[in-house]
């Protein structure tokens, strides 16, 4: 099998790995990031968020062949403490329930900030709606992105 | 003050000796080389004392409470240790929780379903709390030889007024751990409560947006390999052969073999449910490899003939058929549709149904129905098994550890005691993890595998496995006089394979109506249903507070007013002695959400739909406002009236109400599962609709009454309530009433 060689979270990692392995599984199975969940393989309920230069991308619809010299992201590495202001809003409004899908809905919250730091709501749910959160805690969600945005 | 006798074993409280071994329990590891183990343990001073099964106590006064209960989200982990804390009178941020290891000789009923964890845990929270208290404060007294009846104690310290004595509970923890566990101890009165009742954050908050390992699917071990099973494609079909050898010769695959998880005869308990006995198991280095590997297998599947299966009914053993066929919804429906005519079981009957719908001035008769749903937690089903000659060991997520070890223990041959089971946070549940066939599955893989495994299943493994809530039909036949008085009330309700009548048959507005009918069917099937947050009732309130409405439009009354005119009759003049519910709380909740959400103060663009029921041991009511948006249906507003006594952690509660009238507003609008010939047709999260952002209520507020009623719980009562209200708004909106769930279908909405 060939060698990859990534850049996650500012580190260079080698796997090797088959060149179709989806990126999330490399991350979970060969690297010991777990924070990035599998929810549905086919990128259509946002679990497996990770950022790939900046951009909030399904690491599951995502071969390890495709991602090349850019800069993956995951929520292990979004912050050194979990101070991310992402992070500290959803502690803020304790949005969690189950928290499953809660580190792929703060990857594409935090991406969503970087490209547009002031999103109106309509700009909230466009961005979130492809991130499913089964408990229903949309409502937090959007708030913690309000608050997030406030205080970045 | 409160005395309250022990209740607690007192083995709750020996047997916790076993467990104090080094004195240190620290979570498993979970990953080779997590950094969490590390850096709590420098958190944790060195020596710590058991006082309980619930809490140990550390020489610099920490305090570490074990939360007996499975968590899938409810929030148990952080809401039950603050009942323990309040009792223990110590500071909250003192606290450190960790999950309790499944010991069914430790704690009672670790469980998590039925919205009674909190209800049932209570008593001995409380206690395990009040008691450690009472252990301290007689160990403090004999430290300074004063008479235990002046010690006091303030956030996890002692005092001795008359002699100033003062120290703090972790100067005790070592005395106290020897002292006899009281036979009375003293409760704290509600007004004095501190913990309870004010908003904690969930204690696993910072561990889930740091994205640490907490999930079975998280699980790593030295030498583990990676499992999955392949099902048969369609209910009523059975393994019939496997060429593997394509697959066998794939990379990074260890084996391939077949596995039955429950053989025919094995007397089966309520969640044994095994839609696919049978299964084809494929163990391998790494996910993306057996993923691969199982597209390789050639697998032959054949119709399985009408066959009994053993059930275990409390300690008799009773065959149930299996009935052979690829089912179809369109034959469902028609099935639905013939039983809503043919005689029925009764299950409740008051004065003279038919003499008054005789006589009746007005006969409203409406039909209602509801597809099969599945549960889609975001975490598919995943389980860690590591079976060798001698013992088992599982970490999992699982609702009912009890059960399933029971199973487990008659399936590996093997005695319970040598059966570990460590009950890991569950990526949601909804009634799913119940049903815990996949600790069996993993379990056998592991055995025949001689290896640790974690057993996963895809997104589509787990929406075509089954378990689904039943397909549901009821029709209601209601009556009125001359003076729009309901006079008669008629409910048949049935489904495939369950009617969701169960216990509900003496609910409201039984015991409001003089002439009460209510009956049930049911229609064999091979497709596997179980429980779905609050089985059953979710479809009876969606239906009769559907038809509630409309009777009430008919009897030209406000549908609060009518609800709450049929409560005063069940309060002041009920019809027979078998109601289940109190008609004052039930009033209590619709006279909340009248006044909360400005009831009668219709604006043209907001339509207001009301909906109420009672299940277990809770009371909801809800207010939802519906606006067409480019005429399509938009949820502005949910107000929500609760009562289920006490609130714990009134900020994860009402967490848990949003994300009730959340689901209920998605299943209400999209949620369906159908089948063609047998085969499930949705299988994953772009065919299956799934609520999402944009189509959530855009806002939700929360009131719970206040009273010092012991708690009830909360995972299930805002769910059942929501569908009506939906139902009963689009139909403000619109003109149209909607009988048939789900209502808008895959139509989009805004």
């Amino acid at each position: 099998m060939p060698l990859f060689n990534l850049k996650i979270n500012g580190s260079r990692h080698t796997v090797d790995v088959d060149p179709g392995t989806p990126l999330l599984w490399a991350l979970r199975d060969h690297l010991e990031l777990v924070g990035t969940k599998y929810g549905c393989g086919i990128a259509q309920c946002g679990a497996c968020t990770v950022h790939v230069d900046g951009a909030a991308t399904r690491a599951c619809a995502m071969p390890v062949s495709a991602v090349g010299e850019r800069a993956v992201t995951t929520i292990e590495g979004l912050s050194a403490n979990g101070d991310h202001p992402v992070q500290r809003a959803w502690l803020q409004h304790d949005v969690a329930q189950c928290g499953y899908c809660q580190a792929g809905q703060i990857m594409t919250a935090a991406a969503l900030l970087n490209t547009n730091p002031q999103p109106s709501d309509a700009e909230i749910e466009s961005a979130m709606n492809g991130n499913i959160c089964r408990c229903g805690t949309y409502l937090r969600i959007k708030a913690a992105i309000r608050t997030a945005a406030g205080s970045a | 003050m409160t005395l309250v006798r022990t209740s607690l074993d007192r083995r709750n409280f020996l047997k916790s000796s076993a467990m104090a071994g080094g004195g240190l329990i620290i979570g498993f590891s979970w990953l080779a080389g997590c950094e969490s183990a590390r850096e709590d343990a420098a958190h944790i001073p060195d020596e710590w004392f058991d006082i309980n099964a619930y809490l140990k106590i550390s020489t610099s006064g920490a305090v570490t409470i074990r939360s007996p209960n499975p968590e899938f989200g409810q929030n148990v982990k952080t809401s039950m240790p603050m009942i323990l804390a309040e009792e223990l009178d110590i500071d909250w941020q003192s606290v450190i929780v960790e999950q309790a290891p499944f010991n069914t000789a430790m704690f009672d009923r670790q469980f998590t379903g039925g919205s009674q964890g909190i209800r049932r845990a209570w008593p001995a929270l409380r206690m395990a709390g009040a008691a450690a208290r009472q252990m301290l404060r007689e160990a403090a007294a004999q430290a300074w030889q004063v008479p235990v009846a002046e010690i006091t104690t303030q956030a996890g310290k002692l005092h001795h007024a008359a002699s100033g004595n003062s120290a703090g509970y972790g100067v005790m923890a070592s005395a106290a751990a020897g002292i006899a566990v009281p036979q009375e101890v003293e409760l704290k009165q509600v007004r004095d409560f501190g913990i309870i009742g004010s908003s904690r954050r969930n204690v696993e908050g910072e561990n889930i947006v740091t994205g640490r390992p907490l999930f079975a699917a998280d699980f790593n071990r030295e030498g583990m390999l990676i499992a999955m099973v392949v099902h048969a494609p369609a209910f009523g079909m059975t393994l019939k052969s496997v060429d593997d050898s394509a697959a066998r010769q794939m990379p990074g695959i260890r084996d391939v073999f077949t596995i039955r998880t429950l053989e025919h005869d094995y007397a089966r308990n309520g969640f044994d449910v095994d839609a696919f006995p049978d299964l084809v198991a494929v163990v391998g280095e790494t996910t993306w490899q057996v993923m691969n590997a199982r597209q390789a297998l050639q697998i032959e599947w054949q119709a399985f003939a009408d066959h009994m299966q053993t059930w275990d009914a409390r300690g008799t053993p009773q065959q149930r058929l299996v009935p052979a066929g690829l089912e179809n919804t369109t034959d469902h429906a028609r099935q639905l549709r013939a039983a809503v005519a043919a005689p029925a079981t009764e299950r409740r009957r008051d004065g003279d149904p038919e003499a008054a719908f005789s006589r009746a001035a007005v006969v409203i008769e409406r039909s209602y129905s509801a597809p099969f749903l599945a549960h889609n937690p975001m975490e598919p089903i995943s389980c860690f098994a590591h079976v060798t000659a001698d013992k088992a060991e599982l970490a999992g997520p699982i609702q009912a550890p009890e059960l399933i070890e029971q199973t487990l223990a008659a399936r590996l041959r093997m005695p319970i005691e040598n059966i570990d089971i460590r009950m890991t946070r569950m990526g949601g549940g909804f009634g799913r993890r119940a049903y815990g066939h996949y600790l069996v599955e993993a379990a056998l893989i592991s055995q025949r595998a001689n290896a640790p495994v974690k057993l996963l299943y895809t997104r589509e493994d787990d929406m075509t496995f089954g378990v689904y809530r039943p397909m549901y039909r009821a029709s209601y036949r209601a009556a009125l006089d001359a003076n729009n008085n309901l006079i008669a009330f008629h409910v048949k309700a049935g489904g495939i394979p369950s009617s969701p009548l169960g216990n509900s048959a003496n609910r409201f507005p039984a015991g409001a109506v003089e002439n009460f009918l209510a009956e049930q069917w049911e229609i064999e099937s091979n497709i596997t249903t179980g429980a779905f947050r609050a089985p059953g009732s979710n479809f009876m309130a969606s239906a009769e507070q559907s038809f509630l409405d409309e009777v009430a439009e008919a009897a030209g009354k406000d549908p609060i007013e009518f609800r709450l005119e049929l409560l005063r009759r069940a309060k002041e003049n009920p019809v027979g002695t078998n109601n289940d519910y109190e008609a004052d709380r039930y009033a209590g909740v619709l006279e909340l959400v009248r006044e909360k959400s400005g009831w009668g103060q219709e604006t043209a663009d907001v339509h207001r739909g009301v909906s109420a029921y009672f299940c277990h041991n809770t009371y909801v009511a809800h207010v939802l406002d519906m606006a067409l948006e480019d005429g399509r249906p938009s949820v502005q507003r949910v107000c929500c009236a609760i009562d289920c006594g006490i609130v714990i952690n009134p900020d994860a509660a009402t967490n848990m109400a949003e994300g009730a009238i959340v689901d209920g507003v998605g299943n209400a609008l999209y949620g369906s599962m159908t089948f063609k010939d047998g085969v499930p047709e949705r299988n994953n999260f772009n065919n299956y609709r799934m609520i999402r952002m944009r189509e959530a209520p855009k806002a939700i507020d929360v009131h719970f009454v206040h009273n010092e009623i012991d708690p009830t719980g909360l995972g299930e009562p805002p769910f059942p309530p929501t569908f009506a209200a939906v139902a009963n708004a689009l139909y403000k909106a619109t003109g149209k009433r909607y009988y048939d769930q789900p209502y808008l279908g895959d139509q989009r909405t805004t």
